[in-house]
């Protein structure tokens, strides 16, 4: 579903990422974790193009992104994002919030976009706040409604970039309950997470990245196994993040 | 001073203020347009576009107003002739309009782009994320959010615009300030109604900036 | 309506005299900084007097120079400028009167009056960056200066204001800019300034496109000439540590 193949990017001299390689399949889930800083939210937003690259290729579902004659916004339109800041829009209602790209990329109907969008508001738990504004809303509830909003344009993958980490601890778990309920629906996934629970129930596989480059890459039995066997770099980051 | 002769020449003043009125509403329309077009070359990737804007936005805030408006009276009659081929009799209305717009897109353009870059860059990655094209994006998402920071801005800049549509006095249209002068001078008593031309202009002045500060109050919450 | 280009006009001669048009705009370039400069002494004085009323713990006379900014601010400079050349003069005691109308070159009246009528309208300005700046200034420094056994004008002059002159500099300097920009209203009260030389210049010449266009550049060229000096000053009074608030 989705090939990374050899990405290297720059910011001016700086190299932000090194040589990334990585496949994700399809019905697949992926944890990508890592110290801040080591590159994991750019590789994210490389799969959708949000962040250009310089040298190597993404193929999503068989659309390159190098490939300069690529439409980016109808690749864009089958992939679906979850900001760590939510970036709902604020001047529009929750229900416009759900319908707006629906109407405007995929040109649907207003009534099947309402639709659609109302059913998987409903999904998240949140349909009697369709009316409301995106300032309304608490954090937690502000994530799921951007999740139903990726999910409304009917997305063949999921990226995730630290969907939780901007959110108080006692919102954390209704976004995961979620994402955990999408993954247990063989919905394809790449999230940026530094949630091991999650990692632990549903990923597939952990990538763990560090100074650009991806240090790991192994299904998630191995990853959790045996931490001695890890990389020292891993080892570190885990026993920072498990003493929580 | 006597006040008494302002009553009767009060039709022919209003007649001046309809004027004053049409440049500001038309200038400032005009004004928000280009000036919008311009900020988003501003902010484009193309680095040719994004200096042509500059350029344009540097050179009208560095030359003065009444410069503007005594040039394109001049000139607009020429630069439409090499346009069209032949004689188009222009009226000193259609080149002050031409004039404050070109002028004033160049304030709106600063006032447009520090609008747009105040939006959180989240939003544009949000926006394009869910397929939205450059246009789709701007116009649905960016813009709205950005016009409803400027408004007060703006509609202070519009303020300014109508206090200065007072210089067209100097190519002779009937604004209210030339209305007000003329009529002074016909009827012996300049000084009343230049300071009844100066009480109204600071009612309306006055009046107009009181409500931007309400409504900016209100916005702030 | 067939128009000759000629960018040689600046040095033909005006017909008057021995004069190049040239020496026209010199003359007018020389009007436009002398009114501006004082103009600009007026209102940086007054308005820095105003600034500081505004901020004092006294509602009268915080409240006089309110009054005064929103009087001057929602007044068209072209109304300020007609009321005190045409209006003011004639309320003056006699012997001043005379003094102004007959006595005084037109040239030198006028001069009195746009002077006098930029230099009160930029004041009103110049009052609200110096009130923005002070404003600006944490709270705990007007504590600090009591608390040291200041009297309160002694630390507006050695606390507030020295801080908040730095801290507007930016704002300021647009100010000083538009007062440049502003003093071609002049030319509407007949003081040949450089709007008034560049229309006499195209009217005689008719070389209009040539005369507006070297108008501009020297506006252009003085603009950027002065925002170049005063970032200059900016940088030479900066204080090490202590980062502008009002460079954004």
């Amino acid at each position: 579903m989705i090939s990374i193949q050899n990405v290297n990017k720059w910011y001016g001299d700086f190299q932000v990422l090194t040589d990334c390689s990585t496949e994700v399949k399809k019905g697949e889930v992926v944890v990508v974790c890592g110290p801040s800083g080591s590159g994991k939210s750019t590789l994210i937003k490389c799969v959708n193009a949000l962040e250009p690259f310089q040298k190597g290729d993404i193929v999503v579902d068989g659309t390159s992104i190098a490939d300069k004659n690529t439409n980016l916004p109808k690749l864009r339109s089958r992939v679906g994002m979850v900001f760590q800041h939510f970036e709902l829009f604020p001047h529009l209602s929750i229900t416009e919030n759900l319908t707006i790209a629906q109407i405007k990329v995929l040109g649907r109907s207003k009534a099947e976009a309402t639709e659609k969008g109302l059913a998987l508001l409903e999904r998240v738990g949140l349909k009697e706040h369709a009316h409301k504004h995106p300032g309304q809303l608490s954090g937690g509830q502000q994530q799921r409604v951007a999740i139903a909003r990726a999910l409304a344009m009917d997305p063949v993958v999921m990226l995730f970039d630290e969907p939780t980490s901007a959110l108080d601890p006692e919102m954390v778990n209704e976004v995961l309950d979620v994402m955990v309920q999408l993954a247990n629906e063989g919905m394809t996934m790449m999230c940026v997470t530094h949630e091991m629970g999650f990692a632990r129930k549903v990923a597939d596989r952990v990538i763990f990245m560090d100074a650009g480059r991806i240090v790991e890459d192994c299904p998630k039995e191995e990853f959790f196994g045996d931490i001695n066997a890890r990389s020292e770099r891993a080892q570190q980051f885990l026993n920072k993040i498990l003493q929580h | 001073m006597d006040f008494s002769a302002i009553v009767p020449a009060l039709p022919g003043l209003w007649n001046g203020m309809l004027m004053t009125l049409q440049l500001m509403v038309l200038g400032v329309l005009g004004g928000v347009v280009l000036g919008t077009l311009l900020a988003m070359a501003r902010l484009s990737h193309n680095r040719l576009l994004a200096n042509a804007a500059a350029t344009y936005v540097n050179y009208f805030r560095s030359i003065p107003l009444l410069l503007v408006i005594t040039w394109f009276y001049f000139a607009v009659p020429f630069i439409l002739r090499w346009i069209t081929g032949e004689d188009t009799p222009v009226g000193a209305f259609t080149s002050c309009l031409v004039a404050f717009v070109m002028f004033e897109a160049a304030y709106f353009c600063e006032i447009v782009r520090a609008g747009i870059q105040a939006i959180p860059k989240g939003q544009m990655g949000a926006a394009q994320a869910l397929g939205m094209s450059y246009g789709q994006t701007m116009r649905l998402i960016i813009l709205p959010q950005a016009f409803r920071k400027m408004t007060p801005l703006l509609l202070q800049q519009s303020i300014i615009l109508f206090q200065d549509t007072s210089l067209v006095y100097t190519v002779g249209l009937m604004d209210f300030l030339n209305a007000a002068r003329s009529r002074g001078d016909i009827l012996g008593q300049p000084h009343e109604f230049l300071i009844f031309a100066g009480l109204v202009y600071f009612t309306i002045s006055f009046a107009a900036s009181q409500l931007v500060k309400l409504l900016q109050k209100r916005l702030a919450v | 309506m067939n128009y000759n280009w000629d960018w040689g006009v600046f040095f033909k001669s005006t017909g008057i005299g021995s004069e190049i048009y040239l020496d026209w705009f010199v003359t007018g370039l020389g009007w436009t900084i002398a009114i501006a400069l004082t103009g600009w002494l007026i209102a940086l004085a007054l308005g820095s007097l105003l600034g500081v009323m505004r901020t004092v713990p006294n509602r009268w006379i915080s409240g006089i120079a309110t009054c005064y900014v929103e009087v001057f601010r929602n007044v068209p400079l072209l109304v300020q400028l007609f009321l005190w050349y045409f209006l003011v003069p004639d309320l003056l005691p006699e012997p001043l009167e005379m003094w102004f109308k007959q006595d005084l070159s037109p040239a030198t009246s006028a001069f009195i009056s746009v002077v006098v009528c930029l230099g009160l309208f930029t004041a009103a300005r110049v009052c609200e960056q110096v009130r923005t700046g002070i404003q600006a200034l944490p709270k705990g420094q007007l504590a600090a200066g009591y608390a040291l056994g200041f009297r309160l004008p002694q630390i507006y002059r050695d606390v507030l204001l020295p801080q908040a002159f730095r801290i507007i500099i930016p704002p300021l300097t647009s100010e000083f800019l538009n007062i440049f920009k502003n003093s071609s209203v002049a030319s509407l009260i007949g003081l040949m300034e450089l709007l008034a030389q560049t229309k006499q210049t195209a009217e005689f010449s008719a070389n209009l496109f040539e005369a507006f266009t070297l108008a501009t550049l020297i506006y252009f060229t003085l603009n950027m000439s002065l925002m170049l000096l005063m970032r200059l000053v900016e940088k030479k009074v900066a204080v090490p540590g202590l980062i502008s608030v009002g460079g954004k």
